[in-house]
């Protein structure tokens, strides 16, 4: 069928079956967005901030296991997609990105917005294509979309020249693409499952360490199969939280930095670490070298690349999860039905018994209200409904939300985990929410991270994109703060951000939305329900202890077994 | 310890950038590099020595192997494949040395590129070791300029494989 370019961008979009894309036009990219004006069954999110866009398309892909896109044109649009790229790339979140480029002709002449975004995206991409011929693009795009979702997902970007756009093309969407250097890892060795097997049957100590990869293989049922036939308990990191139901017996807490004590002596006193789509994190496995010493390791990824990566894996198993998971389920059924039996009951025992031992603590004192306090607050509101999605931004409280807030479903918590990119939480929120409009969805907020985007409330307010903002406010970065405190004798370098910060409650209602203030208990659980209830873009900002702190904490470069729990602070000793 | 990999690559934009990239990005180091055509259309070969240790080496492998362009990646082992490096030497050659260097480099099959009346470029073809010979003997007598392509492989007729000794797969 004869059209341009940009037509030919939209028809390949809808042929993968995207319904809602986020972005924002420019001069590059003018001809596409004059094709949307023209017709498609396409939604446009228009974001305040190419960075907002980006971040909305990982929040979609997240709460929907669909490819998220990203539009923006040439310059400066494109560069500010490049931290949520990074983001994408960090966390695996499948992510194809479209920008507008100058016309060819003025391409390395350092023309008006050009700059070379798919040079400076090199290694933040898994793949990406400046398309210089219009023929090409519906393959591009198809390859685009097909490298973003399989084997292990991330980002990939699509630079069209304004030209390219404009071009005619007879279009015919490409059934197959030909990508002979793009193997993913598709099939699974079975003597590798059977050998894993093995060491899980007869491991005394086992442990589940299970990772986001998971949640991107849409393997949970095949996790959850496992773990109870064999009795093996589960911990869940940062990006795998709502993987393994939180509130299920066999669910030992977080690992890593901001982890529960518990947690931490799973992983690190078991004798067989199984690594489920999990990548030995330094915030994970604190020192190195001094992790789960006791421990073989048993590592099931869809990217060879992570085995043997930061630690040797005794029974390496390559391929999707979900396949080598149910695969594992079905040798233990077997292994059942022969009448073998688990023999991890003493051990899940020992764990139960920990985790009574060294709950998550925080001090009682003072008159103002408690950061912890409110996320547990919001758990006492929420827990049981179905409906919840939770985002949050970087720092403080997203350790807090990681603690306190119970996920029993995959893709119910959001959050930017490898890059820890601050401000993520709010347009995550307003992408999470176009892709599952019933959804309830919360983005437990930090005042520094709030700062960075809080633009895309207009978004939110808008776009019929209605979400819950909870602000952790305590007038501090406070993550930095804490460390300036306990690692940096107490010398506050630059964190102070309570003084000229805007009234947020204020700044809501000067957006459209909902403005709440809390700044005593006693208006917390009133507030909180308000904001829920009231279908409306709201902020509820809560005014908290500022000088509290976030524990338990591994000190950077500690072993994770010399974890500091509440009331040690004193003891903490200097890497 | 020093490793020859031999990189069939697709011919696209760029492809040479993702893998150098890849390499900095993770802090490997290339020793050289020689990019060239194969008797496949639209297909390269770059044949690439790096010092790293066997771990690093099998990390370097399934990096590469992620990167779209990358067709196959193989280990060319020391003995089981033809590695042949050019180099280009211009020695200094006033006449009165000229006869010396010229009978050195007719016992070291060495070729003559060109000569002019103060210095002789000689055109040297062999593996590594060959030219570093050559090259420290014509040392002494004063290198005006030098220029070496990178070495470039691919494995012995008479090995198993037709391309390279180990290829590298993952299980």
């Amino acid at each position: 069928m004869p059209m341009n370019g940009a037509d030919a961008l939209l028809r390949s979009l809808e042929a993968e079956g995207v319904d809602t894309v986020f972005g924002i036009p420019g001069g590059a990219i003018l001809p596409t967005y004059d094709a949307l004006a023209r017709g498609t069954t396409i939604r446009h999110v228009l974001a305040r901030h190419e960075q907002g866009a980006g971040h909305m398309a990982e929040g979609y892909a997240r709460a929907s296991g669909n490819v998220g896109v990203a539009f923006a044109t040439s310059g400066p649009g494109a560069t500010n997609l490049v931290t949520p790229i990074a983001d994408a790339w960090m966390d695996s979140t499948p992510l194809v990105c479209i920008t507008g480029q100058v016309r060819s002709s003025l391409i390395g002449t350092d023309a008006f917005q050009e700059c070379d975004i798919t040079g400076i995206t090199i290694p933040i991409v898994k793949h990406s294509w400046l398309v210089q011929d219009v023929e090409e693009l519906p393959h591009a795009i198809k390859a685009a979309f097909h490298i973003a979702q399989t084997g292990r997902c991330g980002p990939v970007l699509v630079d069209i020249p304004r030209d390219v756009q404009e071009a005619a093309l007879d279009f015919e969407y490409p059934d197959e693409i030909d990508l002979p250097g793009w193997r993913p890892a598709a099939g699974v060795n079975v003597k590798q499952v059977r050998a894993a097997a093995q060491a899980i049957a007869q491991a005394q100590r086992p442990v589940l360490y299970v990772g986001g990869g998971t949640i991107n293989a849409d393997a949970c049922v095949e996790l959850r199969r496992l773990a109870e036939l064999w009795q093996l308990p589960v911990v869940t990191t940062l990006m795998a939280k709502g993987a393994f139901p939180e509130t299920h017996a066999l669910h030992f807490g977080w690992p890593g930095m901001h982890g529960a004590k518990w947690s931490n002596w799973a992983m690190n006193k078991c004798d067989l670490l199984v690594a489920v789509g999990a990548r030995f994190d330094d915030r994970v496995t604190g020192k190195l070298a001094a992790f789960a010493r006791g421990a073989s390791v048993i590592h099931l990824d869809v990217d060879a690349a992570e085995i043997g990566k930061l630690r040797h894996a005794e029974v390496p198993v390559v391929g999707p999860l979900k396949d080598i998971l149910a695969q594992l389920g079905d040798v233990f059924e077997e292994l059942r039905d022969q009448g073998v039996r688990t023999q991890t009951e003493p051990w899940l025992a020992q764990l139960s018994s920990w985790r009574d031992e060294f709950p998550l603590r925080y001090g009682q004192q003072g008159d103002l209200l408690k950061p912890q306090r409110v996320l547990e607050a919001l758990q006492a509101q929420t827990s049981g409904r179905d409906d919840i999605v939770w985002t949050t931004g970087v720092g403080q409280h997203q350790m807090w939300a990681m603690q306190y807030l119970l996920c029993d479903r995959p893709r119910s918590f959001i959050t930017s985990g490898g890059l820890g990119t601050m401000g993520y939480g709010l347009p995550a929120a307003v992408g999470a929410k176009a892709a599952r409009p019933d959804a309830t969805v919360v983005c437990v907020d930090g005042d520094g991270c709030f700062q960075m985007t809080s633009q895309e409330l207009a978004t939110s307010v808008t776009e019929d994109l209605p979400i819950v903002v909870v602000i952790v406010n305590n007038g501090y970065l406070g993550m930095v703060r804490q460390w300036q405190d306990m690692f940096f004798e107490e010398r506050f370098s630059q964190v102070r951000l309570d003084a000229g910060s805007p009234d947020y409650a204020k700044l809501a209602e000067a957006y459209g939305a909902v403005g709440l203030r809390v700044e005593d208990e006693d208006e917390l659980d009133s507030a909180l329900a308000e904001a829920l209830a009231c279908g409306r873009t709201a902020v509820v900002d809560c005014r908290v202890e500022p000088t509290e702190h976030c524990f338990p904490m591994i000190p950077a470069g500690a072993a994770a077994l010399d974890l500091v729990e509440y009331g040690q602070q004193q003891a903490v000793p200097v890497f | 310890m020093i490793h020859t990999l031999s990189v069939l690559v697709e011919d696209r934009p760029g492809a040479l950038m993702r893998i150098s990239s890849m390499f900095a990005r993770r802090g490997y180091n290339i020793e050289s590099l020689a990019v060239g055509p194969t008797e496949r259309p639209h297909v390269s070969r770059i044949v690439m020595r790096v010092d790293c240790s066997q771990h690093s080496l099998e990390q370097i492998e399934k990096q590469m192997h992620k990167l779209v362009n990358v067709l196959r990646v193989s280990e060319l082992q020391h003995g089981q494949a033809v590695e042949r490096e050019l180099a280009l030497i211009t020695v200094a050659a006033p006449p009165a040395k000229r006869a010396e260097l010229l009978s050195l480099a007719e016992v070291l099959g060495v070729r003559v590129a060109d000569v002019g009346p103060s210095a002789i470029v000689f055109e040297v073809v062999g593996g590594s070791e060959q030219i570093d010979t050559f090259e420290e003997l014509v040392r002494p007598h004063g290198i005006k300029e030098l220029a070496r392509t990178g070495r470039i492989g691919l494995a012995r007729a008479s090995a198993t494989r037709s391309d390279g000794n180990r290829q590298l797969v993952h299980t």
